[in-house]
């Protein structure tokens, strides 16, 4: 791609690629020789920057996949139109790229990157019709057969038995099913979704997504890689007055505060902690710390989770290990807490092994999780039963009216607004802007119960 | 119950059997893979790739150990006499030299290439299905926990997934690991692994859930079916059942009680066995009979409410499938106790298990 400065208004683009009406997916494979205005380079970025935010904020609503498809469509209307119908697909494909040199920096901006694009591109491949949908797998050269007439007859039971196993009708003679090794689609066995047998899964039609999305996935991971290598190597020098500004500024502007340096309302020491837990942490880490003074022990996920909140919320390294100490000593000794709790902690501090410095978990990742036989992390709104919940909250101090509020927005999958609600019921003010990070909850809450700090010298 | 002695193994022993018992020229033939041959297509670099690490008596902990051969093992346990000795992966370059090409943390040319397919099944993770022990404790009354989990599993790795190479050992104290060696397993990415483990995840929950075995749909998918049929039905109905005592005292069938949706049907079964202790026919196990009883009344064909469909099965699941340590499949750079050592907590060895069945 050569970028123009905005003086030469020349009339770019020249479309020698696909033919712009066909209703078709880029698959991003190279950078396309266009030339692209500088203005443009920043805003057709931005565009696509909402689309894939608003993919995000979708996916940590739990939004179901039709209504994740719905929003796709809009996202994707509103945002990435232009004035120009032949220049829509080259809007696509640039802002694409850049947003490539923006995301490959590091390992957490490409996880992102890699997500939503991905996101982005199995649903708009679901919104293809079938012809397209072909077209584009013939694209990515996979070598899948179709299950002869007669294999189908033999285990037309058991694909019978998956279909319904997920709510949906027994396949008809006529179905097609695909023969696919099973590492090629890793989401469709960890859900059950397909029957497996010697090492082959059969892959129905519609399943075919899944397929394509991982191949998408994958040649975009790599290419990320490479990307950062130039980028690292040549770009970012070279480009030092014009792209490397925008690019930088680019990616900051978008994924909100990490919480990995502790604010000014969040100097907690460790006499405090009783009391702001009480008053400020969100329900999760309640429920962690909570269950840590009654067992003084938690399990590995839940360690990891309020420990790295601790550190968020601006507890230091010394006064960790005393809090842990204390609690871990009552049930398993001094010397043993030493000898297996203390270097994780460390750990968690990027003072050991490879040194990184941890960042708490958002909410995203926090309801992603799987906590399992005796584990206490994780988000309660959405793995506690509603008897449980209801308990918790009412510890907490949630009136009845709210917790129906509450309760309803979790049975619609909307953790993060049940949370939302638990925090506005709580401290008797809104807020406007959604919990999205325990950490935000912390902040938010102490703002509300303590008047500002000022800033130390 | 077994009981927990204090382990009578104390370093001497332990040196003893290093020094005559413990098998290093088969353990590093087993993870040589063959790369420790002499024909041309061998890879010599192969075996001085793969972690190990040890940890000694007190409790110094030694990782990125690596050995070119059985015979540099052997010396540095020999010399070292690590209560616990542990297996990690192969990496792309000697782990010993991992330093030297660690650059800023993108650049990964440090990374896992190869590792067996794990898994890690532990007694103590069914501690609210079984009422003999808790814990570390294992007796013959909660084991058959374990012969059901290997069952289902080395089933379902052999017939669903085409793998051949599969080895189940005892973890020394309260479970048992799988080391599943083909090939093609040893390859497979972290999130391939995470898509084996959450294909064989049944049980979702914890003390703070409450339904935490959830069968939806019309069917069961084949493999759970397969499991049902095959191995947990009998076992839960002709062993489980009666040597747990699931249904003898208001305590533990509360507990099943629980399990079911309808209040209805579960008031009517609470109503009959709160009358029947009188009754004093010894014939036939009290458990038997309850369960029967459950099991009449659920799959009756009166009750086509969604949550009753299934809830047999649920309940079987909940007491029987196998519950498996996800974290420990799904990374490749998991560190898993070796074959042949001893725990350091009993004193007692990681051995092989047979698996001939049927």
């Amino acid at each position: 791609m050569e970028i123009v400065r905005p003086q030469n208004r020349r009339n770019l683009l020249s479309s020698s690629n696909e033919a712009v009406s066909a209703p078709t997916i880029p698959l991003y494979r190279s950078a396309p020789p266009l030339e692209v205005r500088l203005e443009d380079f920043e805003s057709f970025a931005i565009d696509r920057l909402r689309v894939l935010k608003g993919i995000s904020d979708g996916m940590s609503r739990g939004k179901k996949a039709e209504e994740m498809e719905n929003l796709v469509k809009d996202l994707w209307k509103v945002n990435m139109r232009h004035q120009e119908a032949t220049q829509v697909l080259n809007k696509d494909i640039i802002s694409h790229f850049v947003l490539r040199l923006v995301y490959c920096r590091t390992e957490d901006l490409r996880k992102w990157f890699l997500s939503m694009e991905s996101a982005l591109f199995r649903y708009r491949f679901r919104l293809l019709n079938a012809e397209a949908q072909r077209t584009v797998m013939e694209e990515f050269d996979l070598p899948y057969r179709a299950v002869s007439n007669v294999e189908f007859e033999s285990i037309k039971e058991k694909l019978g038995q998956v279909a319904r196993s997920m709510g949906q009708p027994s396949p008809t003679a006529d179905a097609i099913f695909y023969k696919v090794p099973f590492e090629e689609v890793p989401e469709l066995v960890a859900g059950r979704r397909v029957f497996i047998n010697q090492g082959y899964a059969y892959v129905a039609m519609n399943q075919i997504v899944s397929l394509v999305a991982t191949q998408f996935r994958s040649q975009l991971s790599k290419a990320l890689i490479l990307t950062n290598r130039k980028w690292t190597s040549s770009i970012r020098e070279q480009e030092k007055h014009r792209l490397t500004p925008i690019v930088e500024a680019l990616s900051s502007s978008y994924l909100g505060p990490d919480y990995s340096q502790s604010r000014e309302y969040a100097d907690i020491s460790l006499k405090d902690i009783d009391q702001v837990a009480k008053s400020s942490f969100p329900l999760c880490m309640r429920h962690l710390f909570d269950k840590l003074k009654e067992d003084h022990h938690l399990k590995h996920g839940g360690r990891m989770q309020l420990g790295l909140f601790l550190k968020g919320v601006g507890l230091n390294l010394d006064d960790a290990l005393a809090f842990w100490r204390s609690e871990f000593s009552k049930k398993v000794g001094l010397e043993k807490f030493e000898k297996q709790y203390a270097y994780n902690i460390r750990h968690n501090y990027g003072k050991e092994g490879k040194r990184t410095d941890y960042t708490p978990y958002s909410c995203q990742k926090i309801i992603s999780s799987t906590p399992g036989a005796g584990d206490h992390h994780g988000c309660p709104y959405r793995h506690f039963s509603e008897e449980n919940l209801r308990a918790a909250l009412s510890g907490m101090g949630v009136n009845s009216q709210a917790m129906e509020d509450v309760m309803d927005k979790v049975r619609n999958r909307h953790y993060q607004l049940a949370c939302t609600l638990t925090f506005e019921a709580l401290h008797g003010m809104p807020c406007d802007a959604g919990i999205n990070h325990p950490n935000q909850y912390f902040s938010d809450s102490q703002k509300i119960l303590k008047p500002k700090k000022d800033s130390s010298a | 119950m077994i009981p927990q002695q204090e382990p009578d193994f104390n370093l001497n022993h332990l040196k003893l059997y290093y020094g005559k018992l413990f098998p290093f020229a088969d353990l590093v033939r087993w993870v040589s893979y063959g790369n420790d041959g002499k024909h041309p297509g061998c890879d010599q670099s192969y075996i001085g790739r793969r972690e190990f690490s040890f940890t000694l008596e007190n409790d110094i902990y030694l990782r990125f150990q690596s050995f070119h051969n059985a015979l540099e093992l052997e010396n540095s346990i020999k010399e070292k006499t690590p209560v616990k000795i542990d297996i990690g992966p192969v990496y792309t370059v000697d782990p010993a030299k991992r330093n030297a090409y660690a650059q800023s943390g993108d650049n990964n040319v440090f990374a896992p290439v190869e590792r067996e397919l794990i898994f890690d099944i532990d007694m103590s993770d069914y501690d609210d299905v079984r009422y003999c022990c808790s814990g570390a404790d294992v007796c013959l009354v909660c084991w058959p926990l374990m012969t059901i989990a290997i069952k289902v599993i080395d089933t379902a790795l052999r017939d669903d997934f085409g793998f051949k190479h599969i080895l189940w050992v005892y973890s020394g104290r309260r479970g048992v690991h799988c080391w599943v060696c083909d090939g093609k397993a040893r390859r497979l990415t972290n999130e391939q692994r995470g898509a084996i483990a959450d294909y064989f995840r049944v049980y979702k929950g914890n003390e703070n859930s409450h339904k935490k075995v959830s069968l939806m749909g019309a069917a069961l998918h084949p493999f759970l079916a397969t499991s049902y049929t095959n191995v947990l039905k009998n076992y839960f109905e002709k062993n489980l059942l009666t040597g747990q005592n699931l249904l003898a005292t208001e305590e533990r069938y509360e507990k099943i009680l629980d399990m079911i949706p309808d209040e209805s049907i579960a008031s009517e079964l609470r109503g009959r066995w709160q009358d029947s202790r009188r009754s004093s026919s010894a014939k036939e196990d009290i458990n038997v009979v309850r369960w029967e009883q459950c099991k009449q009344l659920l799959q009756s064909g009166k009750h086509k409410a969604q949550g009753l469909r299934r809830c047999i099965e649920e309940i079987v699941f909940c007491f029987t499938y196998p519950r498996l340590d996800m974290e420990v499949s799904k990374h490749m750079n998991h560190l898993l106790k070796a074959p042949f050592c001893v725990h350091p907590k009993t004193g007692q060895f990681v051995i092989c298990l047979c698996t001939i069945f049927y």
